[in-house]
């Protein structure tokens, strides 16, 4: 009952998001922030393919993005036709066009893949991977090359009369089959299918047992799974209206497993935050700094010590205590928490930032800027406050954090009775 | 005759330098089971370390200190980092070396700045070791063949001859028994680990002054590693050794190939005309696809038997 | 709180602050978005340009600006993607830049074309120009052209013709090595293009893509250009793919002529030393010893000034052209209105830094300008990277030679 009041509350805020921003300036709407909620639409079905994959079925696989580039090629090629009078089909159906697309593919090389499991599995894709793109650059024809293909999206045929000429034509399109994905893996999940992929991933050999072949359970989930990044694809292509070989790159794959293991591949909702997460620090942390990279990694880092179960996963162990309507108990412990936490974060920040000026930004010719304030690199102060908040931080954190785990067991004992 | 000998040379060389840098990469999958991402970035991390040393110290005395400080980097890595992930799983593991691989390159990058260092061969290595049919053969390629195989061999006599390496062996399959015997696993561990990490500083030191020193370099060596240890098969020294031969040869033998799928039909008879991706495909030469044919042949090998060429166990 | 309640005001909170923390830019600039690598792997080339364009921006700036106001960059890190640098272009067209620009990448290159393009066309009363300064494929002033795009880097056409022509008469076999992508693929189809025409002599003994970036070992390709005969490789490969290739052939007591398109990119001669020595020679639109040997001392001031603290050579003298005619053209449009700067940019003549003419011809955007033909030796004023070794012009290459035809039929604005 609760989840529904939320998925609901999520969907409504989506839709009306961009009328928060709108720019009444100048009588239009953020372009950038419209960008960057389509772009968040597309990672959250690439996140969720993928974690269809990782999180159920126990699969690491490397080549994630090369369905989802295909689909994006495939639809280029289908708005191409499309528009030359060729195919007469609404914008509306080209998703669907790519996760065929995609499917196809999964299916080819799933058929390969899917024999091996775990890190043989893992090289296979790895493998794959990387033919597709050097193949990507150096075929002309269905890929364009290092140009890659275009298209315009203005086809001319839609179900509800839209032209899709504006940004926000496109993002509530992309919402709408990102809604639909996200309910079709979900209730994959419920299906025997889904069902036999948390099987064979938790005890492949129990699940011989008891009749079921891992193979094919693997392979029909890696088909899948190929069909929803192909849908991905699709959205990406009538987004950008181009489609080059780093839509099905390595880095592209590198981002999926990113945003599905911070976001949580034990709770189905889980990769919708970490894309949602990763999006906003991508496009948003690298307009601020370039050091983002530092940050993810060791972000990435911080979850694979302390929080494997992700973000989510962090967010439903809060469940139990919260149905027995504890929550309050949490309440100082965290503040005590967010204090430590954030004098860590702004030690550690300000030592990447300081240490990069140094060496790479003053060159540039840019001025540091932190927090809204100018900086003098060469001055000991701002290097002592970074690294007094680092340590002081950190120390106090550690201690703070046993206190917040004693206070954690007990609750969670008082609940548990 | 000619070309076949200089491409067997070639081969050879090649194959070593792939050696060098999968048999580091090897030991720790074999040992630990964690396939080590980060493992080309600490080759960049010892080729950056062994430029600032030469420059102070000279290239040889870099030939020591830059992978013992990457052993040192190692041994840090896996105590307060990978000792932790271990309980979470393979997964956590893979994808804690991961994200090392974007610190390590922001840190470089940082540290060193951006632009290709001037890190050359020694003068004293610098001169033409013999000729043949009119090419020069280097001393330098000669001093790499000689440091890989002295690499070779020593971790051979290491694992199988020594005390040391006995219980290693044995903490790869009996860990909770060989903990009772009463030795140190988790130390074990560590000491693989830095040997790994030992090993792939020293092929950076050899090879980045042969190759280019640049923040790239990682990505560059990183994936072909990863298939030759794959390749060669878990568990198996011998296995990355032949793995990394048979990927040199085929690489160094494909580039002198300029026929294509398509020249070799043609004499049956069968001929494509026209501007398709169908023909574009098949009249590929492959010379052209000489990097990317050990992917092939992973996928392959990987495909009819998971545990590679030589593993002894499976993947 | 209930979770899902704190989850909504994290996402609230989030987004509200990353659109409100902007960097803060004066009002009396006249902004130009640049949009390049700044992070990752490619991160050294625009790192390199960025501090460039602070130099030249410093000199533009204290001469005047345009329309009384100073130049300003906005840097955005499109990370090399071609979907990053669209998303990058949403935010320029947002904040009411009126330019964008771009110096590395074709694929980049060509997706911010396509993306201005079809802004431009859907939102009229908020247009920008796209200043191309490095993305070099020849398409983009030719099939793909575009009344938005001003190219103001020499493409790959111009830099074909200027290499056939500079090689030595007594070369009379080449072999050529390209990578294996659009760039390398272009260039390799306009060498063999302009040696047809300008050098039928030459016979072509070795024509060779190989794969990009990923090629450790070159030895075997050494041994397959021996085997040819050939007295030069003309290649366009750069940075790592050539520095190999060239240790390569030192290594192995090759002696031929290496005649390269880009050897002298940032890190090409540190890597590739004194083997370079008297074999290599490159294509540049300027080096230091350009204006010493025609006797320009403002210019080798200017050169100088950056030598000074720097350990690179400049030698972008195009982007100082770029921002010396686009100011010239918002000083005539009188506003930054993109329609009007742009018919003033269009057919503008004017002189570089060496007092070559240059012009930004109006049929396809594309800038004509002088190239010249370098070789690495000893016998400079200015070496290049503390090497002891620089470029030494040997053949230049002006721009009337470089002058080529364009198959280019852009579409023009009604208003």
């Amino acid at each position: 009952m609760k989840s529904r009041w939320l998925i609901l509350t999520v969907i409504v805020v989506a839709i009306a998001l961009p009328w928060c921003f709108y720019d009444w300036g100048h009588h239009r709407h953020a372009g950038f922030l419209i960008s960057m909620l389509s772009q968040m639409g597309m990672m959250v079905i690439l996140a969720l393919s993928y974690n269809m994959l990782l999180g159920q079925a126990g699969l690491f696989s490397l080549c994630h993005a090369t369905f989802f580039g295909m689909g994006g090629y495939a639809t280029i090629h289908f708005l191409n036709a499309a528009g030359d009078g060729g195919l007469p089909l609404p914008m509306e159906v080209m998703p669907l066009l790519a996760g065929l697309a995609g499917l196809g593919l999964a299916i080819l090389f799933g058929s390969m893949a899917t024999k091996q499991r775990a890190t043989a599995f893992a090289m296979i894709t790895l493998g794959i991977s990387e033919l597709m793109a050097t193949a990507a650059l150096m075929f002309h024809h269905f890929f364009g090359g290092e140009g890659g293909v275009t298209t315009n999206r203005m086809i001319d045929n839609s179900v509800f009369g839209l032209t899709y000429a504006s940004g926000l034509q496109v993002y509530y399109l992309i919402l709408a089959w990102t809604v639909i994905a996200t309910g079709l893996m979900y209730f994959l999940t419920l299906t025997p299918l889904g069902r036999m992929a948390n099987a064979t991933r938790d005890n492949f050999e129990r699940a011989q047992f008891i009749g079921y072949d891992p193979r094919m359970v693997r392979f029909l989930q890696f088909a899948l799974s190929g069909f929803f990044a192909g849908i991905g694809g699709g959205l990406y292509a009538i987004t950008y209206e181009i489609v080059t070989f780093d839509a099905l790159a390595a880095p592209l794959s590198a981002n999926a497993l990113l945003m599905a293991y911070i976001g949580g591949t034990s709770v189905f909702g889980g990769p919708i935050l970490g894309a949602i997460l990763i999006t906003l620090l991508q496009s948003g942390v690298s307009l601020l700094s370039n050091s983002w990279l530092v940050y993810v990694g060791v972000m990435f880092i911080a979850m694979v010590i302390f929080a494997p179960t992700g973000l989510a996963g962090i967010i439903k162990a809060h469940g139990p205590i919260q149905q027995a309507g504890r929550m309050r108990g949490l309440l100082v412990p965290y503040l005590r928490l967010v204090i430590p936490a954030l004098g860590l974060l702004l030690g550690f920040v300000g030592l990447v930032e300081l240490m990069s000026f140094l060496t790479i930004g003053a060159a540039q010719g840019k001025k540091l800027v932190l927090f809204g304030s100018a900086i003098d690199v060469h001055a000991m102060l701002p290097w002592a406050i970074s690294i007094g908040s680092l340590v002081v931080g950190g120390l106090w954190l550690r201690w703070e954090a046993s206190g917040f785990h004693r206070v954690w067991e007990d609750l969670a004992a008082e609940v548990r009775r | 005759m000619e070309t076949l000998l200089i491409s067997v040379i070639n081969g050879l060389v090649y194959g070593m330098l792939l050696f060098m840098l999968a048999s580091g990469l090897t030991l720790i999958f074999s040992m630990m089971g964690v396939l080590n991402f980060a493992h080309a970035s600490i080759y960049m991390v010892g080729a950056y370390l062994a430029f600032t040393v030469s420059r102070f110290l000279g290239f040889f005395p870099a030939l020591i200190i830059a992978p013992v400080l990457c052993g040192l980097i190692g041994a840090a890595i896996e105590i307060w980092g990978l000792r932790r992930v271990h309980h979470n799983g393979h997964i956590a593991e893979l994808l804690f070396t991961f994200g090392l691989v974007f610190i390590i390159q922001r840190l470089v990058q940082m540290t060193w700045g951006m632009l290709p260092m001037a890190y050359r061969v020694p003068p004293s290595l610098d001169f033409p070791l013999f000729v043949m049919y009119g090419a020069n053969f280097p001393a330098y390629r000669g001093f790499m063949l000689l440091v890989s195989a002295t690499m070779l061999l020593g971790t051979w006599v290491l694992l199988k001859k020594t005390r040391i390496g006995l219980i290693i062996q044995a903490a790869l399959t009996h860990p909770s028994m060989v903990s009772a015997l009463g030795h140190n696993v988790p130390r074990v561990f560590t000491t693989v680990f830095a040997g790994g990490c030992l090993l792939a500083g020293l092929a950076g030191v050899i090879g980045g002054n042969y190759q280019t020193t640049e923040p790239g370099m990682a990505d560059s060596m990183g994936p072909i590693v990863f298939v030759v240890v794959v390749f060669g098969g878990l568990g198996s020294l011998a296995g990355c050794f032949v793995a990394s031969m048979i990927m040199g040869m085929i690489q160094t033998f494909a580039v002198v190939i300029d026929y294509s799928i398509a020249d070799f039909l043609r004499p049956l008879g069968v001929v494509f005309t026209g501007d398709t991706l169908l023909t574009e495909v098949l009249t590929v030469p492959v010379a052209r696809i000489g990097a990317l044919l050990p992917f092939i042949m992973m996928v392959t090998i990987l495909f009819f038997r998971p545990r590679g060429l030589m593993g002894t166990r499976d993947t | 709180m209930t979770s899902s309640v704190r989850r909504l005001c994290f996402a609230f909170v989030a987004l509200s602050l990353i659109l409100a923390i902007r960097p803060a830019v004066a009002e009396d600039t006249i902004k130009v978005g640049y949009v390049d690598p700044f992070s990752g792997p490619f991160a050294s080339g625009g790192d390199e340009f960025l501090k460039v364009f602070a130099y030249i921006l410093a000199k533009v700036n204290a001469d005047g600006g345009a329309l009384g106001k100073k130049f300003e960059l906005v840097p955005f890190d499109d990370k090399l993607q071609p979907a990053e640098a669209l998303i990058a272009l949403k935010s320029i067209t947002d904040q009411n830049i009126p330019f964008v620009m771009q110096c590395t990448g074709s694929n980049v290159g060509a997706a911010l074309l396509d993306g201005v393009a079809k802004h431009n066309a859907r939102n009229p009363d908020n247009r920008v120009l796209y200043l191309n300064c490095g993305a070099l494929a020849t398409e983009l002033t030719n099939e793909q052209c575009d009344f938005w795009q001003f190219r103001f880097a020499g493409n790959v056409e111009m830099r074909a013709v200027a290499r056939i022509k500079a090689l030595p008469k007594d070369v009379t076999k080449v072999y050529l090595l390209n990578q294996d992508y659009l760039f390398g693929q272009s260039i390799q189809h306009d060498t063999r293009k302009w040696l047809a025409k300008l050098r039928p002599d030459i016979q072509v003994v070795g024509d060779e893509l190989m794969p990009f970036g990923k090629v450790q070992d070159f030895s075997p390709y050494i041994a397959k250009i021996k085997a040819s005969g050939a007295q030069s490789v003309v290649t366009g490969n750069y940075n790592r793919d050539l520095n190999l290739l060239i240790k390569a052939a030192v290594d192995d007591g090759l002696n031929v002529r290496f005649d390269t398109y880009l050897a002298h990119l940032i890190g090409g001669p540190t890597a590739i030393g004194a083997a370079g020595e008297n074999r290599l020679t490159s294509i540049v639109e300027f080096d230091p010893n350009v204006p010493v040997d025609l006797k320009k001392p403002d210019a080798e001031a200017f050169s100088n000034g950056w030598r000074a603290n720097h350990s690179t050579d400049f030698s972008e003298v195009p982007f100082l052209t770029m921002f010396q005619m686009l100011a010239r053209a918002i000083n005539t449009a009188g506003s930054t209105d993109a329609l009007k700067v742009a018919l003033a940019l269009e057919d503008m003549k004017a002189t570089d830094l060496v007092g070559a003419p240059v012009q930004m011809r109006k049929e396809d955007h594309q800038i004509l300008m002088p190239f010249y033909a370098a070789s690495f030796s000893r016998d400079v004023k200015y070496d290049a990277e503390k090497t002891g070794l620089g470029w030494k012009t040997y053949f230049t290459a002006t721009t009337e030679d470089l002058t080529l035809p364009t198959v280019c039929k852009m579409k023009r604005p009604q208003s």
